[in-house]
């Protein structure tokens, strides 16, 4: 039996929820050790879970209401993508989609290291795209003032995407011929230069990285709201998007997603995932339990803050979401687990048999070894130079 | 227990020049991550120092276009570094990261993550530059002036020490757990410092998003080697990866450093200099030397010499034959550069080939010939004892603190040094026969502490 959901899990600190850490034990002391994070993925990774995606920032943390640090709840954390790329090596199977920023890091650098994590992890790598529109963040860089437009933000991020996009497709397949005869390494009219200039961003030349093996790793881009729900269908191959939020149901959302691509004369149909919060309980009254505990210690309901819908559950009640997500034309879920490791383990030890069983996941063992892109249903990404090889040159148009 | 000076060794992954023999029968994939993982835990069998790992930011070109005849293409830095910090655990992972192309707030997260991923070895090789020919895969293109390039370098290391000592090591605190839930707050606020720092080259405002690595800074390289870069590394690096492979050049270069490190109230002891060396291992004398022969010709490829030679002469000389005397045109010392994307350390150009023509006349060599000539530097040559006896007489004798090994092939290039030469040194004893459990990267190196911490503790 095939997949028939596609099942990502969100990574971040000690949970999503706040007070989630207070429950970690001392695990809560080693979240910045690769030790953490390597038995959290790799659980994921054996268990069969599609990808995960881990979440990065260049703030230290949220802040209180008095605008200062809120170290009542997890501060500080690693780089998504080094991370990432640590852990690759001790998983065989799972996609790794750090968020990257596109915003103050230059594209060039967002590039080679998501092609690196895709070398490195053998076609598992995807980036999940981000904005970083706050003055907090600009404050760090002191490059521009900060409380930049948001349109404006989103039109260089586009720019971003392209500039990504063209450097990953900048060395054909086969641009390595090492070729003794003639001394030649490469065929260097198989390397093609990014030749981007943009009103926010300009690359001149080739990656400096061979064509990685997806070519072009899958792009996870969260539409929690309309501007970046058109930003996410016209650069992303994976949409998010978050029920609940802004009092918006699910077939509203996919609703609004399909008519983007509509508008956007694009006969592309992208994955639409569901991003649900999590905690997985042993019954209803044990998970509400549970979720009003760390409510009490956070001092605030996370279900009041959280940016998508905020489930108490148990694995039946979430297969049963799940089943009704795809009927409506999802194509699965991002579930980012209250806690870790506790939810993220019911993720993977419970909810993928429970899925298996319910006839939604093909069983982990009778799975085939896939890239990324196939895992999630893409068809290959295919370079742009690819059809004109030693044909006339191709104009891309930005 | 032997008091003798111990020998400091980092392995380089082969690089994108002619040094690395990409037409050899066992060379493989320059980007494939098994190679990297291949190379490293080879080092890390000879218990070398650290993995050394150079940095790509546009792809090398000669007369406007791609140079084809070196290995092209090679991983991101951190990224592929990251990936290593899973495989190994014990040799440091030092890396080659651009101040002019980089934000001090973004490299120093990803510096502190890899120095929490590895347990403390992560090594940073500083490098500036200015060119446009960089410039223009990077969103400000070319914008620093050539003489700023030291200026922002260092306000870039001295911001991100500032960065990385801005939260204390017991920041965290992930108050105690009470009845299964954990009260009090999960880090000190007063542990936890805001940056505020305003220079000439940066404005950076707000909380470092990363804890206190294990290191707290990782360990600094520096490679310049101009008056400037010089003084840089006395100031801030704790190893220098240096050009200097002569014995007496050598011993110059580092009473050298050692004088510049007391000018800046510094000790020889803080500061390690390692050149970068190959090193050719043969049975005996004479195989050595026909190894080397044969791994010089290969390095050198007819195509090859031509294209050295254009970068000298600064024209197009295709039509040449690479087995016919120097060309008797002169080179063009007023147009723009052909050659773009490496550094060139030749200052005085006429008087460089008038010494080729002097030489090539002398003893009737080919372009070829004259280049393999020119071209072979920092090479040694011999049997495994030799090469041990060398090493350590440098070391002894004050020459270097150790060496950054070369190796001619990827990935194997190193197993034979690992096999043959480092048993060796650990004979002689002064060689480490294991590394100590737990070791950070500057306790490997026998570093002091941080420059901050001794600075806090004199204070």
């Amino acid at each position: 039996m095939p997949d028939r959901i596609i099942l990502v899990t969100a990574l971040q600190g000690a949970g999503w929820h706040p007070a989630a850490w207070r429950v970690a034990g001392p695990a809560a002391l080693r979240l910045t050790s690769l030790r953490h994070w390597r038995d959290v993925v790799v659980e994921q990774d054996r268990l069969g879970v599609d990808a995960v995606t881990i979440e990065d920032s260049f703030t230290a943390g949220p802040t209180d209401p008095a605008g200062d640090l809120d170290t009542r709840t997890v501060v500080g954390h690693l780089d998504a993508l080094l991370v990432a790329n640590a852990v690759a090596p001790a998983t065989r199977a799972v996609g790794l989609v750090p968020t990257v920023s596109v915003t103050h890091t230059e594209p060039f650098h967002v590039a080679t290291g998501l092609q690196t994590l895709d070398h490195v992890s053998l076609g598992r790598a995807g980036w999940r795209i981000q904005v970083s529109p706050t003055a907090r963040e600009a404050a760090l860089f002191g490059r521009r003032p900060g409380g930049d437009d948001v349109s404006a933000l989103f039109a260089e991020a586009r720019e971003v995407a392209e500039v990504v996009s063209r450097l990953w497709d900048s060395w054909d397949d086969d641009a390595i011929i090492r070729d003794v005869t003639t001394g030649r390494f490469i065929d260097r009219d198989r390397i093609h230069n990014a030749a981007f200039v943009g009103e926010y961003v300009s690359v001149h030349g080739a990656s400096i990285v061979p064509r990685s093996p997806q070519g072009r790793p899958p792009v996870f881009s969260l539409a929690h709201r309309s501007d970046a729900a058109a930003f996410a269908v016209d650069t992303a191959d994976v949409v998010l998007v978050t029920p609940g939020f802004d009092g918006r149901e699910e077939r509203e959302l996919l609703t609004e997603i399909r008519a983007l691509e509509q508008a956007a004369g694009s006969d592309v149909r992208h994955p639409v995932l569901a991003d649900l919060a999590v905690l997985i309980g042993s019954s209803p009254a044990a998970a509400a339990d549970e979720l009003a505990a760390l409510d009490a210690a956070a001092g605030t309901p996370y279900a009041g803050v959280a940016d998508t819908s905020v489930l108490a559950t148990t694995v039946p009640e979430l297969v049963s979401r799940i089943g009704a997500l795809r009927d409506i034309g999802f194509a699965g879920v991002r579930l980012r687990p209250l806690r870790i490791p506790v939810d993220s383990t019911a993720i993977a030890r419970q909810l993928v048999p429970a899925l298996v069983t319910a006839g939604l996941r093909a069983d982990v063992a009778s799975r085939p070894t896939a890239d990324l892109r196939t895992r999630l249903g893409l068809a290959p990404a295919v370079s742009r130079y690819a059809s004109v090889s030693g044909s006339a040159p191709v104009e891309v148009s930005a | 227990m032997s008091t003798k000076r111990q020998v400091h060794l980092a392995a380089h992954f082969p690089g994108v020049n002619n040094t690395t023999l990409w037409g050899d029968d066992r060379a493989e994939s320059q980007i494939a991550f098994s190679s990297f993982e291949h190379f490293a835990r080879n080092a890390e069998r000879g218990s070398f120092d650290y993995l050394f790992l150079a940095e790509g930011l546009r792809l090398r070109e000669q007369k406007g276009r791609i140079h084809d005849l070196d290995v092209v293409g090679r991983p991101n830095t951190l990224a592929v570094l990251a990936a290593l910090a899973g495989v190994t655990s014990h040799i440091g992972l030092v890396g080659t990261l651009q101040t002019t192309f980089n934000e001090p707030l973004e490299l120093a997260k990803q510096l502190a993550t890899l120095d929490h991923l590895t347990d403390g070895r992560a090594g940073w090789n500083v490098v500036t530059s200015s060119d446009a020919f960089h410039g223009a895969n990077f969103r400000r293109g070319g914008f620093l002036d050539h003489a700023d390039r030291y200026t922002r370098a260092a306000e870039f290391i001295e911001l991100s020490r500032e960065l990385w000592d801005s939260w204390q090591s017991d920041a965290v605190v992930a108050g105690a757990t009470v009845g299964g839930l954990a009260t009090g707050p999960f880090a000190d606020r007063s542990r936890i410092r805001d940056v505020d720092h305003h220079g000439p080259q940066f404005d950076v405002t707000g909380t470092f998003p990363v804890p206190r690595s294990p290191q707290g800074h990782p360990v600094v390289v520096q490679a310049g080697d101009s008056d400037e870069g010089r003084d840089l590394a006395a100031r801030h690096a704790e190893v220098i990866f240096s050009l200097h492979t002569e014995f007496d050049d050598a011993q110059a270069y580092y009473r050298d450093i050692t004088a510049r490190l007391e000018r800046v109230g510094r000790s020889k002891d803080e500061l390690h200099i390692l050149p970068g060396a190959t090193f050719t291992v043969g049975d005996t004398p004479a195989d050595a030397e026909e190894r080397s022969r044969a791994i010089r010709r290969a390095q050198v490829s007819p195509a090859t010499a031509i294209a050295f030679l254009e970068q000298v002469w600064n024209r197009d000389l295709s039509s040449y034959d690479v087995d016919g005397p120097l060309p008797e045109v002169d080179p063009d010392y007023e147009g723009a550069a052909i050659t773009r994307g490496r550094a060139r350390h030749t200052r005085d150009v006429p008087a460089l080939v008038q010494s080729w023509r002097d030489l090539a006349e002398a003893e009737h060599l080919s372009i070829r010939d004259l280049v393999i000539r020119a071209s072979t530097r920092g090479g040694f040559v011999g049997t495994p004892e030799h090469i041990a006896a060398e090493i350590d007489r440098y070391v002894q004798e004050r020459a270097t603190d150790g060496f950054v090994v070369v190796p001619h092939t990827n990935p194997y290039g190193l197993d034979e040094f690992v096999d043959r030469v480092v048993p060796l040194l650990q004979e002689r004893g002064v060689y480490r026969e294991s590394y100590d459990e737990g070791a950070t990267l500057r306790e490997t190196l026998g570093l002091p502490g941080t420059i901050t911490e001794r600075q806090a503790v004199s204070a």
